[in-house]
């Protein structure tokens, strides 16, 4: 019971990464996609290479990189590991965010633009009344497999030995007692499931008209 | 005095010249129709015309009030390009209306966003609102669309989305609506509905400028047609002038082509 207690608590911190990830990761990646879509000349520059940089290296030294760097670069060492896990996953999430904001903003065609444009609506007016909504139905399905992803990604904190339910769970494995290691990948296949069900939900909310 | 007067519009995409110097008048109530064969400037003159592209050239004046310039080096703020757009409606070819929102939400959308700025709208928002509501059925009814009002673009035929269109450009009251080939978009069976519309706009003195192919609609509906070829004005006139008997080469070639389609 005691081993299930602590699952149990494990399973908390990866719920809490997950949240605030998505909190601060979603918002995080619309400003990058904006950088990565301006018509200034370096700073797209800027943000592409921010976003090759990140997407192209695992998330695993990236968490590494950013409890570590500080105290190593600037002589001060984070000593808050879940602060450190969580900067790590927005930062990392928010770039994969930003590519999947662009390619839905991008696919909106220009004649919605023009449209509100002759209809004498401001820029920001046509963004969040007529293409917002748009984008956010067509990278539903994207943004689902991104999301399921983070819940599972969220195990990789125990890398830097962030106390979530993988690190309390291998506590017992190296025990001999095994059955933790499965009972964590219920919680997980419990926790995606949901959120499964969810997404659909939205998907069929937003199915209310074609295009 | 005339209600739009265009000069000299010069617009090039890369090397491509597509408009060398084309300019008109118009009078208000009345009807042109811009015909021409593809490449000749047509869409690309509406276009500049409602600060959709940037014309290299050329002046656009709205009764007797110079609002574009081409030779103006000052860039105009966004602010003023949108009051000064607001003098036009355009209806697209692709209808491009709103898919999210129903019928009478794709007319009432904009009037709504624009009485927001109004200095009054906060003192008088539910009085405004009405009107803006009531305003809009009446020229979904113009457009004999009521029984549609709360449908989704996806729902309606392309003639029906082509009249949500109209109607959403009339909501905005502007001094001169602009038809880009409003029926090519559409089946052959469906094009009647549109240009009956158009029409009854025309009986209502609207002042409309209609670039299209519809030779026959543009003899029945409009005061003057002018043929544009390779970007410049080849052609100007009464229906009777420049269809039945057109003194251009190319019109002549024009209109063959199109009747033998």
């Amino acid at each position: 019971m005691d081993a299930l207690q602590q699952l149990f608590i494990g399973f908390g911190m990866n719920c809490l990464l997950f949240v605030l990830t998505l909190v601060m990761a979603l918002p995080l990646g619309l400003i990058i996609t904006f950088g990565t879509m301006t018509k200034l000349k370096p700073l797209k520059w800027v943000m592409k290479t921010f976003v090759w940089i990140i997407r192209g290296t695992p998330l695993m030294l990236q968490l590494f990189i950013v409890l570590y760097a500080p105290g190593i670069l600037w002589h001060h060492p984070v000593s808050n590991r879940m602060g450190a896990a969580l900067v790590a996953f927005v930062i990392n999430y928010a770039a994969y965010f930003s590519e999947i904001f662009r390619g839905g903003i991008e696919s909106i065609p220009k004649g919605q633009y023009e449209a509100g444009q002759v209809l004498g609506l401001t820029k920001t007016q046509v963004f969040f009344k007529i293409v917002l909504f748009q984008v956010i139905k067509r990278i539903t399905p994207p943004m689902g497999n991104e999301v399921i992803t983070l819940v599972k990604d969220t195990a990789l904190a125990r890398v830097i030995s962030v106390a979530e339910i993988l690190q309390n769970a291998y506590r017992y494995a190296s025990k001999g007692i095994i059955w933790p290691l499965f009972a964590s990948g219920l919680y997980f296949l419990a926790f995606t499931g949901v959120l499964s069900i969810l997404l659909s939900f939205v998907e069929k909310k937003l199915d209310y008209y074609k295009g | 005095m005339a209600i739009l007067e265009v000069r000299d519009m010069c617009k090039s995409f890369g090397k491509t010249e597509v408009l060398k110097g084309v300019g008109f008048t118009m009078e208000r109530g009345e009807v042109i129709s811009i015909l021409g064969s593809s490449g000749s400037g047509k869409t690309t003159l509406l276009r500049c015309i409602n600060f959709l592209e940037r014309a290299d050239k050329g002046q656009v004046i709205v009764d007797g009030k110079v609002i574009f310039d081409g030779s103006d080096t000052a860039k105009k703020s966004p602010s003023e390009i949108r009051k000064a757009q607001l003098n036009f409606g355009m209806v697209f070819q692709q209808f491009n209306l709103f898919p999210q929102y129903n019928v009478l939400e794709n007319v009432v959308l904009a009037p709504k966003l624009l009485a927001k700025e109004r200095p009054d709208f906060k003192k008088h928002k539910k009085e405004i609102l009405a009107e803006i509501e009531t305003n809009a059925r009446d020229v979904i009814d113009k457009v004999g669309l009521t029984e549609k009002l709360m449908n989704y673009p996806c729902e309606l035929s392309g003639g029906q989305q082509q009249r949500v269109s109209i109607a959403r450009a009339l909501a905005l009251n502007p001094k001169i609506l602009f038809f880009d080939e409003p029926t090519s978009a559409l089946d052959p069976e469906l094009t009647g509905e549109i240009l009956r519309v158009i029409r009854a706009l025309a009986d209502k003195k609207i002042t409309m400028v209609i670039v299209t192919h519809e030779i026959g609609f543009a003899r029945n509906v409009s005061d003057r047609i002018i043929f544009m070829d390779k970007g410049v004005v080849a052609e100007e006139g009464s229906p009777e002038e420049v269809i039945d008997n057109p003194k251009n080469e190319r019109t002549r070639e024009f209109l063959k082509l199109i009747e033998q389609k």
